[in-house]
């Protein structure tokens, strides 16, 4: 039986190391924290995992909110590489920009980024909701099994580069899909879960503007005269 | 015998000649090509003749070694991995594990008979791609959980169910190269715990998604080691090309253990040139392995674990020789549970292949009831007898350790050391570092 720890208090990153720091997040389940000095540390508020609420005043380094279950976190600057990797649950939110690879492999929960994503954001995404408040780089959603990626601004290269069951949803310009990726009929229903994705975000705009793109389902079964695709 | 080629009394013919460059092999690659427009995909590891631990020998105590009793006196086999920075390091009773095989390429009772074999032998196990089944934790009682660049059913209550966690950044059978998991292998089961539809072709990344080069490694393992609380070792694999980095480098990234796969290590389904054409043999790459790390200072501080082609306990003593600190065995695991035994020969013969040969695992037709997912032919194999015998191999594997150590006069199966080994070949003592028997000379250093 896990025992209820709560607190709510101030961890001062200038004087407590990250596992000092991670250890006191991970054993609460429970309470209100903020994290003052990240100082672009890594692997902070990493591997949580019962509904607590961290806000980090600053920059953060790689795989902030890592794994995440259940927990909200807020990160009051920019993030960097690995942002809420492999994300369970809960929700991760960056009021700045976020570097590559940001929600890579999340099954579930939700990652925002309210500036910019860096390359790579949501890719080999499981079933995490990631809504972006500007724009994503090249290689997005590459890989993307399962879930949502929602982007306000325009999206790099190779959007959705051998997709599988994601779908992904822009509301500015894509410079190029990737290989498989197809724009899709955006349906009533589509255009219900971009709002709904947005007002969970807390970003907003009109969601009839955006454009959905998926798999075309073409090279889910290898073929010679595919190999010109790879 | 009539001579053919010179008929009585006719013109005298020249016997034919097949080309050695266009064999038969060669010749019937070329036409299936042609035919089918795919490369040829397989399980396994490369079949070619390769430099090999065979071509190394013990030379055993004499007049100026002393030899241990057998039987008497102790061997001791128990190896710690990880304790360079985990808090709970794993102790092996015996140095050898088991290699990382998925469910979804091996069937559940396969998994469990694979732990339940390396239960009774003291020994680990190894997730793969595809995460950890509930029945592969509770059967085996030490779990390594690999990291791969897919993350299929990545997830961290499982990593922190594991008993150490193994980076995968490559395998022997195709260092460079991801995974293909083919529809047939995909059902309802695999099709969940990797987030895909069922029935298609699965593909694994080849890189990792969050993490790019040594730096970057060095950060994921950090968050690793902060998810899990720094209790378990953290490994890295990777599959041997330039053993002398990569060791130094996941020592770098901060790898408790480093696990260095040949190309005779098998796969459950890649492209058969890549098996065949990329990597270098898992003799070849063990001594600059071990010299990394002692150029670092971090022999038997960071523990090597090798594999890819091990058979037998003479393998595992020339390795240990070597320098390794154990070995991991995947093949010949499958291979004791029941794969491609004779007693299935009818069923090969219909698959146009034979017993000893059968290697398309990737097809999931087995009949061994190993490399599949189909339900009639998984419940051929018994998961019980067949832990059973990988327990017993897993012994006599051992016995023979013990056997050639004591020979050499180590009471200890890590005191094993280069010193105690010769070469039959000038390739084998230049890529082991040890004399040409019979000679004191090791190509390339005297």
């Amino acid at each position: 039986m896990t025992m209820t720890l709560t607190n709510t208090g101030l961890i001062d990153l200038s004087d407590t190391t990250v596992r000092e720091a991670n250890a006191t997040l991970q054993a609460a389940t429970e309470g209100a924290f903020t994290l003052a000095n990240p100082g672009g540390k890594h692997a902070l508020a990493c591997g949580l995992q019962h509904p607590v609420s961290v806000t980090i005043k600053g920059h953060t380094g790689y795989y902030a909110g890592g794994m995440n279950k259940l927990a909200e976190i807020t990160i009051e600057g920019n993030a960097g590489t690995g942002l809420a990797e492999n994300i369970m649950s809960g929700v991760v939110r960056v009021t700045g920009d976020a570097s590559q690879s940001a929600g890579a492999t999340g099954h579930g929960g939700l990652v925002v980024i309210e500036g910019n994503a860096s390359a790579r954001c949501g890719i080999s995404m499981k079933g995490v909701d990631i809504v972006v408040g500007g724009n994503v780089g090249h290689m997005s959603a590459f890989m993307a099994q399962a879930g949502n990626l929602v982007v306000l601004g325009d999206a790099g290269p190779d959007l959705g580069d051998s997709i599988y069951e994601a779908q992904i949803f822009v509301r500015g310009s894509v410079d190029r899909l990737g290989t498989d990726c197809i724009e899709k009929e955006m349906r009533p229903e589509h255009i219900a879960l971009v709002a709904q994705l947005m007002d969970r975000a807390g970003l907003y705009a009109d969601p009839a503007e955006f454009r959905r793109y998926g798999s075309a389902r073409q090279l889910y079964h290898f073929k010679i005269d595919n190999a010109g695709a790879y | 015998m009539t001579d053919q080629s010179n008929p009585p009394g006719g013109t005298p013919r020249t016997t034919p000649v097949k080309s050695a460059t266009f064999d038969d092999y060669t010749l019937s690659e070329i036409r299936r090509a042609a035919a089918t427009g795919i490369y040829d995909i397989r399980g396994g590891g490369a079949k070619r003749p390769l430099p090999h631990l065979d071509d190394l020998l013990f030379l055993g105590a004499s007049m100026s070694r002393y030899p241990l009793e057998g039987y008497r006196e102790k061997c001791e086999t128990e190896v710690v991995i990880g304790a360079r920075h985990a808090a709970k390091p794993i102790v092996l009773k015996t140095p050898i594990t088991i290699a990382g095989m998925s469910f979804g390429s091996l069937s559940a009772q396969a998994k469990e008979a694979l732990g339940r074999g390396a239960n009774a032998a003291g020994t680990s196990t190894t997730t793969g791609d595809g995460g950890m089944t509930p029945e592969e934790r509770e059967h085996s009682n030490k779990l390594v959980y690999q990291l791969l660049p897919s993350r299929y059913g990545m997830n961290p209550d499982d990593l922190r169910k594991a008993d150490a966690i193994e980076v995968v950044v490559g395998q022997g059978a195709k260092p460079g190269g991801g995974g293909m998991l083919l529809g047939q292998k995909i059902n309802e089961r695999v099709a969940a715990m990797r987030t895909l539809p069922q029935g298609i072709d699965q593909r694994s990344a080849c890189r990792h998604p969050d993490w790019t080069g040594p730096d970057d490694l060095e950060i994921k393992i950090a968050e690793l080691r902060e998810i899990t609380g720094w209790q378990v070792p953290i490994y890295i694999k990777v599959g041997a090309s330039r053993p002398y980095y990569d060791v130094a480098l996941a020592v770098k990234a901060g790898a408790d253990a480093v696990v260095l796969d040949g190309m005779q290590g098998g796969t459950a389904a890649t492209q058969n040139v890549f098996i065949e054409h990329v990597g270098i043999p898992t003799l070849a790459a063990i001594r600059p392995a071990v010299q990394a790390l002692k150029d670092l200072g971090m022999h038997r501080t960071v523990q090597l674990i090798v594999s890819g082609g091990i058979r037998n306990g003479a393998d595992v003593a020339k390795a240990l020789a070597l320098g390794a600190d154990a070995v991991s065995i995947g093949t010949a695991a499958l291979v004791a549970l029941g794969d491609n035994d004779p007693k299935w020969e009818d069923d090969y013969r219909a698959m146009g292949t034979t017993a000893g040969a059968y290697d398309d695992w990737h097809e999931g037709n087995d009949p061994a009831g190993i490399t599949t997912q189909n339900p009639a032919l998984a419940s051929r194999l018994d998961p019980v007898a067949a832990g059973r015998r990988l327990a017993n191999y897993l012994g006599v594997m051992t016995l023979e350790l013990q056997t050639i150590a004591r020979a050499c006069g180590k009471s200890h199966v890590l005191n094993l050391e280069p010193e105690d080994l010769v070469a039959l070949t000038v390739e084998s003592a230049a890529m082991a570092g040890v004399p040409l028997a019979g000679t004191s000379w090791i190509p390339g250093q005297s």
